[in-house]
Order: structure tokens, then sequence, then C-alpha cells
């Protein structure tokens, strides 16, 4: 404090509220949102065979809801794990440039590099949604400390839901179970559309819905890999020719 | 080496941290790693955005057009109305994404109660 008056570091105190203003953010119709989906998960889990504690593990070292669902695929396979390595790792891609696009937002002058390893981890669609919104709007200095808070309380919960809900629920039936499994595609739809920020985000979103299945009936393990690295940079293309077109 | 070839009660957890917890966070250290050496309102980040939104949109076009589980067992045009019914309600409503949600169930519950 005494040598760095100009930019004094942030009282733990500061970063204490920061931290609870993030896990308040939780509270939300996505975090609510985010909780039925795992409780369709919880389901999804016990009928593949897992066991609670296999299924809450899950849970905390993979978070992001479709690489889960597509490692069950592959334990109910019987896929061996190169093979499971695989398909999870091309479900799990699309986190690479989510926080790319993530960490110039996130990180303040002082921010260690592992920090941000570390808060990487709580990256999924929830909380990426969740702070590309509500991230402007925090003290550059007390974005790590938010989105801890943020990304901890969301992990953690979902961990209690989806072990409550393994232990209660027993068999889900079928209807309730389709209906819980739309759940999480409308919610990503609604939350990405209002997440896109410029017009390429709007394109990329229609040419990967387009492009997925398509991908999926011709490539089906590297469906969203060849979906995004086409809609990607075909929906950025079309976005700067408009541009150049309005702006000579 | 599949999920249950080992009796071990750590296999499980091992096959999960290899297959699952490895890949999935390689993914997203390599997002910091590159994060790291992009200017925040660099042109690149709207190209790379671009790219995560359509992957996560192709994510969600399969999960509608090829669902797992009991999903898999409504009609594909019904998913479909569903899910484009529940859009439009979320963009007429403001942008109301519980609406949106709310909508859509309505319509696949309605679906699956009328026995389509």
């Amino acid at each position: 404090m005494l040598f760095n008056a100009a930019s004094p570091k942030p009282a733990l105190s500061e970063r204490g509220r920061s931290f609870l203003r993030g896990a308040r953010a939780a509270f939300s119709v996505p975090g609510l949102i985010l909780v039925f989906a795992f409780v369709g998960f919880a389901g999804l889990a016990r009928g593949a065979g897992l066991t609670l504690a296999e299924t809450v593990f899950m849970t905390a070292v993979v978070w992001a809801l479709p690489g889960k669902v597509v490692l069950i695929g592959a334990i109910l396979s019987g896929a061996s794990l190169p093979t499971a390595s695989l398909a999870v790792g091309l479900s799990s891609v699309r986190l690479m440039p989510m926080v790319v696009s993530l960490v110039p937002e996130m990180r303040g002058p002082r921010t260690s590099k592992w920090v941000l390893y570390g808060l990487a981890h709580f990256v999924a669609v929830t909380s990426w949604v969740l702070a590309m919104e509500q991230l402007r709007g925090i003290p550059r200095d007390m974005r790590t400390s938010w989105y801890l808070g943020l990304g901890s309380t969301l992990v953690v919960g979902n961990m209690v839901v989806v072990a409550i809900v393994f232990e209660a629920a027993g068999e889900i039936s079928q209807p309730i179970s389709a209906l819980l499994l739309m759940l999480t595609p409308m919610y990503f739809l609604t939350s990405l559309w209002g997440s896109a920020r410029d017009g390429a985000g709007v394109l990329a979103l229609f040419f990967g819905l387009l492009l997925g299945p398509a991908a999926h009936l011709v490539v089906p393990e590297f469906d969203l890999l060849v979906a995004g690295l086409l809609g990607g940079p075909a929906a950025y293309a079309v976005h700067r020719l408009r541009l150049r077109r309005r702006a000579p | 080496m599949t999920f249950t070839s080992l009796d071990a009660w750590w296999w499980p957890y091992l096959f999960i941290l290899m297959a699952g917890w490895m890949t999935t966070d390689a993914c997203r250290f390599l997002g910091v790693y590159f994060g790291g050496r992009i200017a925040e309102q660099s042109e690149l980040l709207v190209f790379v955005r671009a790219v995560a939104t359509a992957l996560v949109a192709a994510v969600i076009g399969n999960l509608v057009v090829f669902p797992s589980g009991a999903l898999a067992e409504t009609p594909l045009l019904l998913r479909v109305a569903a899910a484009a019914i529940g859009f439009a309600s979320y963009l007429l409503s403001g942008k109301r994404v519980l609406a949106g949600i709310l909508v859509s169930e309505a319509v696949l519950g309605a679906g699956i109660w009328l026995g389509l």
C-alpha cells in the first residue's frame, strides 16, 4: 500500500465482496436452468450405471455438460480410453476459443497467469455467457474474484444437485426426462443469442446450428470440429464483407 | 482399456480423469495461453468468438436433431418445432430466456401428451 499509492492493491474485504457478487450471479435464470440440466444429467448417469461418487467426481473435474454427456456415451458404448478421450476432446475444443475471448476481459493489470489457469477450469457455457454479459460492469481488478465466486458456486452447487437427484429421484419418467433433455439446447440457444455482440456472432450461431447436424451425418466423429471450423470463419467472412459494403 | 476393464475401485476415477478431465482442461489451458497474447479490442477476437459461437451452436443443433436418451424417442419434427417456436417466443418477448424455454417445453410437452 505504502509503495503503490497510485494503484493501491485491493483490500481483501473488497475481494470478498466481489466474490459474493459473483456467487450471487449464479442465482439467476441461467443458473436455475443449469440446475435443471444437471437434474437430467444425473438421471442419464444413473441410467448408464455410474455410481453416485463417480457422477459427482465427473461433475467436478470435467464440468462442461456436453463433454460429460459425450463421456457417458463413450462409457455406455464400451469405448476404449483413447477413443473416449478423443470424443471428449472434440466436444471440448469449443472451450478453447471461449477461454481465449474471456481472458482479455477478465485479467487485470496485476493478474497472475496462474490465477487465469485456475479460473479457466470453471469455463463452460453458463459462466461464460454470464461473464461476457456482466464482466464489463465489474471493476477491472475485481473481475477474477467475481468470476471465482460465480464459477465455484456453479460447480459446487451442481455437485450437490447431482448428488441429491442421484439419491432421491431414482428413475425419472420418460416424458419428464425428455423435457429435461430439451432444456439444455433451448437454454444454450437463447443465452448464446443474448451474448452475441456483433454480426459475426449472430451469423456464426445460424451456421453452427445448420452445420452441426449436417456434419454429424457426414463425419460423425468430428462433427463439432468441422461445424466450428467451417461455420466460424464463414460467419466472420460474411460479417467483414457486410461491413466493407456499409462503409466503403 | 474400457471403463469396466479393471476391477479396482480407482479405475473408473482414473478413466474419468484421463478421458474427461485431461482433454477438457487441456482445451481450457490452451485458451488461457493464447488468450494472454491477444489484446482486448483485437479484430482477431471477433474471429475467435465467431468460431466459439459456431461450435456451441453445433452442439445445440446436434442436441435437438440427434438427441440422446428419452428425447430421442420423440419425432424430429416435434423437437425442431418446439425449438423454433420457443426461439421465436424468446425474440418476441424482448429476449426473455425463460419465455423461450417455457414455450418450447410447453410445445414439446403437448406433443408428447398428444402422443405425437
